[in-house]
């Protein structure tokens, strides 16, 4: 029995822009996770049982001190919490959004041994950072005086902007090289719009750079306008935090056709539109993926407007990277969510999609996933696939670093490459593809670079 | 269903709770919806001599703890601000229309007999069950000589009290003041002049905060403050105290108690009672919630009185005053040592933590499948309670009895007190 789904191949492709009125994009788009006012950061914070050797701060990757900051909350010493946090993490703000902190240090929380709901961790990092942001005397960092050294980092992302932080309060000069017109790397053109709304990374951002000492030159392209190999001779440290600049494809035939693209494209486009009603939005939607970048396309094109949104995954629910609450944020907003869908034949008219077709999938005796035989076919106008990204090496040239067997760039635990005085963190590198993973990476290996530095082990 | 009949000192009322002296029994509104609500009875807000007192604004200030609101709460408002007539006759109509309630009068007037018999000859023609001396009230009025200024010199309340008993046949309360060191004083000078009862505690001295903007005492008039008198949740451990000495000294001659500080539920009267009081009086829980916690006091304590098989309160009154003990008089034998449920435990470490840093270093912590897990060392352990207090979950830390039966020692009797074996 094939097209179990029973629906046809949509003929009638079905693109517009500007389906909403301009208050329903802005409703769309805004805060998904409206702050805790004052009294109710207080009323949460006095959850908190301030464990010794807690948890939380053991499941954190930047090991922010989280019970000592929520104390310093529940007694009205916010700017003192926002310290202890941007201290351990300088992307405390970003992380507050955008970590799965049901997966983390919320997850950690004794409170769920008791059954109950664990301390609003996310919500109070955010209420403790929007307040220092807020204020006047937001600059807590100091520089050391200047070493004189010139370090440079390629890529604005959170790895290369936590390490260059770092790096600026060792008191060395750090240049920046980014690709792009802006910095923030995924916080600015890669994270779900309602997670940071209100030019929240570029705010980040210019907090960062408040400190002094960082220049970022942008348009400035590994392997183009720069190289690994001059930089490693013009400065006294080189941090490469390139993230991830390839996407994986599905291998099917007609994946480039019109309608059919990648969901961190789309979503890039999304983030740099000025105007939203721009944006091309397809009736039927289908993304192919499991993650939360399938997550977040599927959510922003129902919330641009697509009438009938499907995320499609090859295997169960338990196998999804993205988190139980990203799968119920989904759903609550009206996506579909279809497991055991292996993508099979890309369905198309005059050059455009059309469909999908899918054969349902199981495992086999010995667990391998595999087809059985019987298909459905999912009409859309447009396709997203979110199936992951890889890393791409060849701007690294010909004297690059080595790379791990999952071809990412190998280094050891203090971030240090292959090559004498080239350091490495974030998506680049092997580990969570996170946020806060990356700014660990980033501030791991600053620190590993002044301590090189002093010690002059290289060069 | 126990019966939960109060009679103390002459007066009677359906149940033990009454409110205390104080805004909610300034006058008849209040006083009516609180005998709506259930309550069994009353002190009226302090009369004193006409012309009334004046009252400033701002009068209260509180301590509210880790987001729980009024721990603790002070005032600075005085006696009744309404005139000595207005108040008399509000007192008379409501005892008519609601006879079985306590209708109890606080009184303050200055310091000399004819003052007293005074105002007692007004008092008694309101068909009033009984008067209450405010010696207590530690602000304002006492810098006119008035209460705890009288309630601090132990003659002053013989004196008073033997002035009130020979001018009116009512039964006098004396309201103590637990501004002094011993109220042990106060509470036999009270008993040398001839009362029926005491009531205790009044507020204490203090300052609930500081506004650290304005930098003056709260609650803050025009930039600046005055003590006030502290009550509420927070000074409950105080009263008991007090009220469990009084109990227990053989001076006191049984007199009986109105017990006051920081009642909010059934338990805090279980435990008043229990330790001799005979009715129990509140303010603050019902100036924080309103009248309606009444009938949780009352179903609360006829509940457990019913579990416990005490049919009235006389069944329990005092039982835990006759274990009410000085130190030298616990068991030097008795020993009992911290245990840790693995299953309960969420592995917060506190107990780990305040044993570490300030006892004995009696809970070990050792990583066990990435989990602290944490365990008691009993040739350290010296049963002290604090882990199974800083821990967050019931059940958790309990204490379990080690010493096999030793026989009770004192540490009169123990050969390792230096005194005991001079005299022994």
């Amino acid at each position: 029995m094939s097209k179990a789904a029973g629906q046809p191949a949509n003929t009638d492709v079905d693109i517009k822009t500007g389906r909403l009125t301009p208050q329903q994009y802005d409703e769309n788009f805004g805060d998904i996770h409206p702050p805790l006012d004052g009294n109710n950061a207080v009323i949460e914070a006095n959850r908190c049982y301030f464990c010794y050797d807690a948890p939380c701060v053991q499941a954190c990757p930047t090991s922010i001190d989280i019970p000592l900051f929520i104390r310093k909350i529940s007694t009205g010493n916010v700017r003192g919490a926002a310290k202890t946090i941007l201290e351990a993490n300088i992307m405390g703000g970003a992380c507050a959004r955008v970590c799965p902190v049901e997966e983390l240090c919320e997850q950690a929380c004794v409170r769920n041994t008791q059954s109950e709901k664990p301390v609003k961790i996310g919500q109070l990092q955010r209420h403790a950072t929007d307040h220092l942001f807020a204020r006047k005397d937001a600059q807590i960092f100091t520089r050391k005086p200047a070493t004189g050294k010139k370090i440079a980092v390629v890529g604005a992302g959170p790895a290369g902007l936590a390490c260059a932080h770092q790096l600026a309060q060792d008191g060395h000069d750090i240049t920046i090289f980014e690709s792009r017109p802006k910095a923030g790397g995924l916080n600015e053109y890669g994270i779900a719009a309602y997670k940071v709304p209100d030019d929240f990374a570029q705010r980040e951002v210019d907090y960062i750079l408040s400190i002094g000492g960082i220049t970022i030159k942008h348009g400035q392209t590994l392997g183009k306008e720069i190289t690994l190999a001059q930089l490693r001779k013009d400065f006294d440290a080189v941090f490469l935090g390139l993230g991830l600049a390839g996407v994986n494809a599905l291998g099917l035939e007609g994946e480039n056709i019109k309608g059919v693209e990648n969901a961190v494209d789309y979503i890039e486009a999304l983030r740099t539109a000025k105007d939203k009603s721009k944006l091309p939005v397809g009736r039927r939607i289908v993304v192919i993926g499991g993650g939360n970048t399938a997550i977040d396309i599927a959510i922003q094109i129902k919330r641009l407007g697509a009438e009938d949104v499907t995320l499609a995954y090859r295997r169960g629910p338990e196998n999804m990277s993205a988190t139980d609450w990203e799968c119920e944020l989904a759903q609550t907003n009206d996506v579909r969510i279809r497991h055991w869908s292996i993508p099979k034949k890309i369905l198309s008219t005059g050059g455009h999609v059309t469909g999908i077709e899918f054969e349902y999938a199981q495992l086999d005796k010995s667990g391998r996933l595999t087809g059985t035989g019987d298909t459905y076919t999912l009409p859309a106008d447009q396709v997203f696939k979110a199936i992951g990204q890889t890393f791409v090496a060849a701007p690294l040239g010909h004297d690059a670093p080595q790379l791990t067997k999952k071809g990412r760039i190998a280094i050891d635990h203090d971030g240090l490459t292959s090559l004498g005085g080239v350091w490495a963190g974030g998506d680049c590198t092997e580990g969570q593809d996170l946020t806060v993973a990356a700014v660990a990476g980033g501030k791991r290996a600053a620190l590993a670079i002044t301590r090189a530095l002093k010690e002059k082990k290289y060069g | 269903m126990a019966d939960l009949t109060c009679k103390i000192a002459g007066v009677t009322s359906p149940n033990p709770f009454w409110l205390a002296s104080a805004p909610p029994t300034d006058k008849e509104y209040n006083v009516v919806r609180a005998f709506k609500a259930g309550w069994g009875g009353v002190v009226w807000k302090t009369l004193g001599e006409d012309p009334p007192v004046v009252n400033v604004s701002s009068r209260y200030g509180a301590t509210h703890y880790n987001g729980t609101r009024i721990m603790g709460f002070n005032n600075i408002e005085l006696i009744t601000d309404r005139p000595l007539d207005v108040n008399l006759k509000e007192i008379e109509r409501v005892k008519k229309n609601w006879p079985d309630r306590a209708m109890v009068v606080s009184l303050m007037v200055p310091c000399n007999e004819d003052a007293w018999k005074k105002i007692l000859k007004r008092v008694e023609t309101t068909g009033c069950d009984a008067i209450e001396l405010n010696f207590g009230c530690p602000h304002g009025m006492s810098e006119r000589n008035m209460g705890s200024a009288v309630g601090q010199v132990p003659e002053y309340i013989r004196d008073v009290t033997s002035w009130c008993k020979k001018h009116c046949d009512l039964p006098v309360f004396v309201k103590l003041t637990p501004n002094i060191t011993n109220i042990l004083y106060p509470a036999r000078a009270a008993v040398e002049g001839g009362a029926d009862a005491v009531s205790l505690i009044n507020t204490i001295n203090s300052i609930t905060a500081v506004n650290l903007d304005v930098m003056a005492p709260e609650p803050v008039v025009n930039g600046v403050g005055a003590h006030g008198g502290y009550c509420g949740p927070a000074v409950k451990p105080i009263a008991l105290c007090m009220v469990a000495e009084i109990a227990r000294d053989a001076a006191c001659k049984n007199i009986p108690v109105s017990g006051i500080g920081g009642i909010s539920t059934w338990r805090d009267a279980a435990e008043f009672i229990s330790l001799g009081a005979g009715s129990v009086q509140v303010c603050t829980a019902a100036m924080h919630h309103g009248f309606k916690i009444v009938e949780e006091l009352a179903d609360g304590l006829s509940n457990w009185m019913d579990e416990k098989g005490y049919k009235s309160l006389d069944a329990f009154r005092g039982l835990a005053a006759k274990n009410f003990r000085n130190w030298n008089q616990l068991d030097m034998n008795y020993d009992i040592k911290a245990r840790i449920d693995p299953d309960k435990c969420i592995n917060c470490g506190l107990c780990h933590i305040a044993c570490e840093d300030t006892s004995h270093q009696a809970i070990s912590i050792a990583k066990q499948g990435g989990k602290n897990v944490f365990k008691v060392i009993d040739q350290e352990c010296v049963g002290c309670n604090l882990c199974m207090h800083a821990c967050p979950v019931d059940g958790c830390i309990t204490m379990e009895r080690v010493d096999n039966g030793k026989p009770y020692m004192t540490w009169n009797e123990d050969p390792r007190n230096p005194a005991a074996k001079k005299t022994a």
